[in-house]
Formats: structure tokens, sequence, C-alpha cells
């Protein structure tokens, strides 16, 4: 079925464009397509290189890329320790842009009154261990608030996504009993809940539901104007989700030299970081057979770092990348090789 | 052809020899065409029982029996999407069944001729609507108001039953069969009612001279004749229940666990590949979804080799009305 996958993906490439050179195919993660069409698109005007991306989820372009079928895979969750062993390492994982996760809830009893949650709080939740809007753990962070002795209608994604990834990698850190029980991946086995198909699924149940609480990616909120709630971080503080607070995250993330950026942000330490955020990545090969399309994708993710690309993300809701992760990946970008010598 | 051309008229032997020739040809095209159907059947088998190998030696028939869904740990149990596949294509069934053959009976016996097109041609047009759209109906109109009047009304005159007991969220096992049976209700429809239409007028003649009123005549006489043929109707309805994905992930709740009650959320086995397979991350997982696959393509050949046998036996010794299929 992989292989049938795999040849719709190539015919569908090659009927896309001419197979010069100057074209470079990738599949991978839907969470970041908006931004990767527009810098694809971007960087065909700009220089002429065509790149055709398939966003058919983080799995597939992982698969994807393990049989070597694309020029470059992309995935919101990093290579898995077994993923890694199955391509012997040869792989790259190069930051994008970022995201966020955010708490979207429904309840008529506080209106739009912004509600806060702690990460414990959140995991039990949805362990199914509090049921009831008014527990004494969600008025201990909410005081002042009215809170309806009311079920939790607990909304998780039914498909396979990087969303319920980041969500549950958070959820992971912050409950013992969360990572030992239900741990994390792009999907899981949830205790509890109703499976929405996409954020638009979660989001519609979220809102028919008096009481509903799910979770969705930052970008989808906002686009469609949805209330959301503070999160305490790993500092103590409450904090939005935001640009600011999801790059301040990346920024405060640690780096260890020489760093392959498989690297969660989730409960990120610093004052101002979101706790639910994370990067999404681009799959690289470090050595390409091909020196001509070595040579433009080393060229475009060259430029996908550039202030001019970035901001194209910012505009789009992604979080731009921190200048030391941008001068890290710069560094990374150029060791890049073809046939075994520098791309020149 | 080239034997017109030569100065000496052919004989008619060689005539006979020239479209044999032809014949030859056009019955190697036909047969070539006719193979590449069972060959297709198998490559699809094989594939499956191919990726679905890693699981099969994991699990076994456990597989069918156990209903632990976890990705992460690599456990695998496909009894709640069974369960709920079937349950909903009954669902399904018990509701469209008598309201299509409604609509056929009405509509070949007693509408008058002036509404029987318009009629049948907004039931067939129900068919042709793709069933993300059926889906996003649901969860925007259908479902609201499920939630608001029916299944609170279900609950407070059915409520001793246990079918109708508990929370009621809205996507529900109950919401999907319902979103189902109007998804298969074109399909009973339209082949019944040509079913019916096929019936001999004599048919009708005989039961009405006896005395029967046109009701009575349309059930006694009519109906059983044609039955072979709406049993066919149905299942093709079934069919269609069976394998829809879209519109029932978008209403069923997409939870992998077995309730009693028709308000919990469920699962059904097309649904679950759907959500689940583009973002498959272990070889396990992707395995255990193609093992699914395999389980769903057996079962509908099961239903359907229940329902050839079936109509075999209801149409055993009956002239006709097996035309619908």
């Amino acid at each position: 079925m992989s292989r049938i996958l795999a040849c719709a993906v190539l015919a569908a490439a090659t009927l896309a464009g001419p197979a010069s050179a100057q074209s470079l195919t990738g599949a991978g993660a839907t969470f970041p397509n908006p931004i990767y069409s527009k810098w694809f698109d971007a960087y065909n005007k700009k220089t002429g290189v065509q790149i055709n991306y398939q966003s058919i989820g983080s799995g597939g372009g992982i698969k994807q890329y393990t049989e070597n079928t694309v020029d470059f895979g992309a995935s919101d969750g990093p290579m898995t320790q077994d993923q890694m062993t199955a391509v012997q390492g040869d792989v790259l994982h190069l930051p994008t842009v970022m995201g966020a996760v955010v708490l979207t809830y429904n309840l008529a009893a506080v209106g739009t009154t912004q509600l806060k949650f702690d990460g414990p709080t959140i995991a039990n939740i949805f362990l199914g261990k509090i049921t009831k809007w008014n527990d004494r753990a969600i008025a201990a962070t909410n005081p002042g608030v009215k809170l309806p002795a009311q079920d939790i209608i607990v909304v998780h994604r039914s498909d396979g996504s990087g969303t319920s990834y980041i969500f549950t990698d958070y959820l992971s850190k912050v409950s013992p009993e969360w990572k030992e029980k239900v741990g994390f991946a792009t999907a899981v086995n949830w205790p509890v809940g109703l499976g929405g198909k996409g954020n638009e699924g979660v989001t519609q149940q979220v809102k028919q539901s008096d009481g509903g609480l799910g979770y969705v990616e930052l970008i989808y909120a906002k686009a469609n104007k949805m209330g959301y709630a503070q999160v305490k971080n790993a500092a103590g503080a409450w904090v939005d989700a935001s640009l600011e607070s999801v790059s301040a995250a990346a920024a405060s993330a640690k780096f260890p030299a020489n760093t392959d950026f498989r690297v969660s942000i989730t409960n990120a330490p610093g004052a101002t970081s979101y706790p639910i955020s994370s990067f999404t990545w681009l799959l690289v090969r470090p050595n390409m057979k091909d020196p001509v399309k070595a040579k433009a994708l080393k060229n475009f993710l060259e430029w996908m770092i550039t202030d001019e690309a970035q901001q194209m993300g910012a505009a789009l809701d992604y979080a731009p990348l921190p200048k030391p992760v941008v001068a890290l990946e710069a560094a990374k970008i150029k060791t890049l090789k073809a046939n075994g010598k520098p791309i020149t | 052809m080239t034997d017109v051309a030569t100065p000496a008229p052919a004989t008619p032997v060689a005539r006979l020899q020239g479209a044999a020739t032809g014949d030859r040809i056009f019955r190697i095209v036909l047969s070539l065409a006719a193979l590449s159907i069972p060959v297709l059947l198998g490559f699809l088998v094989w594939e499956l029982y191919k990726g679905s190998r890693l699981a099969i030696a994991k699990f076994g028939f456990q597989f069918l029996a156990t209903s632990t869904w976890d990705p992460v740990k690599d456990q695998f149990g496909a009894l709640p999407l069974i369960f709920g596949t079937l349950l909903s294509s009954v669902i399904a069934l018990v509701i469209a069944v008598p309201l299509s053959l409604g609509v056929a009976i009405f509509l070949t016996e007693f509408a008058p001729a002036a509404i029987r097109r318009p009629i049948s041609f907004v039931v067939e047009l129900l068919a042709a609507i793709p069933s993300v759209v059926y889906g996003l109906w649901g969860i925007f109109f259908l479902v609201p108001i499920l939630t608001k009047t029916v299944f609170p009304f279900l609950r407070s005159t059915l409520g001793f039953l246990p079918f109708f007991q508990g929370t009621i969220y809205g996507p529900s096992m109950l919401s999907a069969g319902v979103i189902l049976a109007i998804m298969v209700m074109p399909y009973i429809m339209s082949v019944s009612r040509e079913v019916i239409a096929t019936v001999p007028g004599s048919q009708r003649e005989a039961a009405l001279a006896l005395g029967a009123t046109r009701w009575e005549a349309a059930w006694t006489a009519v109906v059983p004749y044609a039955k072979s043929g709406i049993v066919g109707a149905i299942i093709l309805g079934l069919g269609r229940a069976l394998g829809e994905t879209m519109a029932v992930t978008m209403l069923i709740g997409n939870r992998h666990e077995i309730a009693t009650s028709l308000f919990a959320p469920g699962y059904t086995m097309a649904a679950a590949i759907a959500n689940e397979f583009s973002e498959a991350s272990t070889d396990m997982h992707f395995s255990a979804l193609a093992y699914v696959a395999l389980v769903l393509f057996s079962v509908t050949v099961l239903t359907n080799a229940g329902a050839r046998l079936l109509i075999w036996r209801v149409s055993k010794g009956r002239p006709g009305g097996g035309a619908g299929l």
C-alpha cells in the first residue's frame, strides 16, 4: 500500500512539472502546508526553481523520505529512534517555523471569560480523572470565576496528527501518569473523549457542546476567532499563546553543541514561553546524490531562514525562528554535501 | 477489408475464415478485459495481506476479538471497529428500508404521473451528492437537530431500553446511522422502483379483480413478485453503508469502544483507516490498519455472498424480479 502511495505521489510529482533539474519534490506534514506553499511559490517566482510539495501528513512524509521517493520530507514530530535506524541516521532535521497548540472551550456559564489551566489539570482532564467543570483543580487556578457543575466533554483529534503529537508530548512532560499510561505520538489511546476529524472537526464539536474542551492549532483558533485558555508554563507564569510566546519558547530551549535539532520545546523554561509549542521540520539528506538538486535545495534552505522568508510565516501566524536557532541552522546547512563533496 | 480490394472475389469460406480471425481477436480482447477484474481483485487481496502480515503474525485472530487500540504501545484490536461498522449499517437499513420501499411503492403504484418523475429524480439526485457534503451537512444541521430534539425525545420515551440511555454528545452511533440511512435511501429506492415497475400489469389486475384494494394489490401481488429484486436493492444499500467513510467519521465520534447506548460515540473500520492511515507512525500501526482493511474486505465479501444466497433462495421458482441486480 505504501508503494501505491509512493507511485501516486511520484505520478503527481511528474505531472506537476517537467522533470528538470531545477525541480524538487517533497512530502509530509500538513500543519505547515500553508507557509510551505507560500514559500515554494515565492521562491519559484524569485529563482525559477520549482518545488512540489505533497501535504500527506508527517507519517507519510517520513515514510516517503525513508523509501527515497522524495528529495526531502517534512514532519511535525522528530523521527523516532527506530525511524532513524531505518534510514541509518542519514537525515538532517531542519526547523522551518514554529506552531503552538491551544486549549479551546465552550462553556456558556462563563461566557467569554478567559480560563486558566495548569499542566497537571489538563492532563487529568484528558485522563478522565477530572470530569466536572467545577472540579477543585480548575477552580483553584480560576479564582473569581463561577464554574458550573457540568460535565467536561473532552474532544481530541481522531486522525493521526502533528497537533496531537505536540499536545501529548506536552502532557507527558507535565504528568508522569500520562507518560506511563498513554505516552506521546501522532495518535494515542485516548482514555476519554470524542474524536473529531481534523482541526475543523474538533472545533465544531467543541462549539456544539456546552461544556466542550478540545485542542487545536493556534493558527486555526485565530483564523476562526475562537477563545483559548492561558496555560501555566514551566516558570510558573500564565501565558497566552502568541507568536512572541512561541518564539520565546524556542529561544529558551537548550540546544546541545552540534545539535541535530530534534529538540522538543514543549514545557520550555523562560517566564514568557508558551508551553505547548513546537518546531516543524524538513527532513533533508546530509549527502545527496544529485549535485544539481543538492545545490537547489541548499539555496532554498538558505533563503528559508532569511528574514524575508521568516516574516512571510509571521503573516500566516507561524512563529518565526529565533536568531540563535537561525545561526545554528545556517551553520548546519553549510555542512550539506553532494556525492561527498561540499556544495559550491 | 483487404479481401474487397483483391480482384478475384473471395470465396464464402475465405470470408468466413476472415470473420473467424476477427472473432478470435475480439474474443481474446474481451477475455482479457474480463480476466483483468479477478486479477485486479487478486492483487488487491495480496497487497492487503502483504501489508497486514506483521499484524497477523503478532495478533492472529485475537485481533478480531480484542478492543485495545494503542498506537503508542503497538497494541491493536479491531472488535469495536467491526461492531461499529455492522451496527451503523444495521441502523441505516432499519431506517432506510421501510422509507425507500414506501417511496418506491408510492411512485409506481399510487403517485399521479405528474409527480412521479420529479420525485424519483430528486431522490436519485441524493445519490450524486459527495459524501463529504453529507458529512458537513450532518455536522452543521443534522447533529444539532438530533441532539436538541430527537435524542432527548428518544431518551424520555424509550429510555427504559439500554440503547437510549446515557449522556447525549451529538456525534454518536445513532447520528452516523441516520446519515447513512439518508445516503443509502436513493440506491434502495431507485432499484426497488425499477424492479416494481417491471412487475407485469396482469399481477395487479388479477388481484384487483379478486376484490383487493389497491394497497392489498401492491402488498400481496406486486411486492412478493419483486421480492428478490428488492432484496438485491437492500444489499446494494448495505454495501454502500458498510464502506461509507467520510460522512461517518464526521458524525460517529471516533471512539474505539463498544457501548450499549446508541447515543455513545463509536467507530467504523473505514473511518479508522481513513483517519489514521496517513499518520501511522510505526510499522505495526500501519500493518494493523491494513489488517483492518482486510477484515473490512472480508466482511463485505461475506455479506455479499450471504445476500446472493438469500436472493437465490427467495427467487427459487420465481420468474424474473432479479432485474435489480
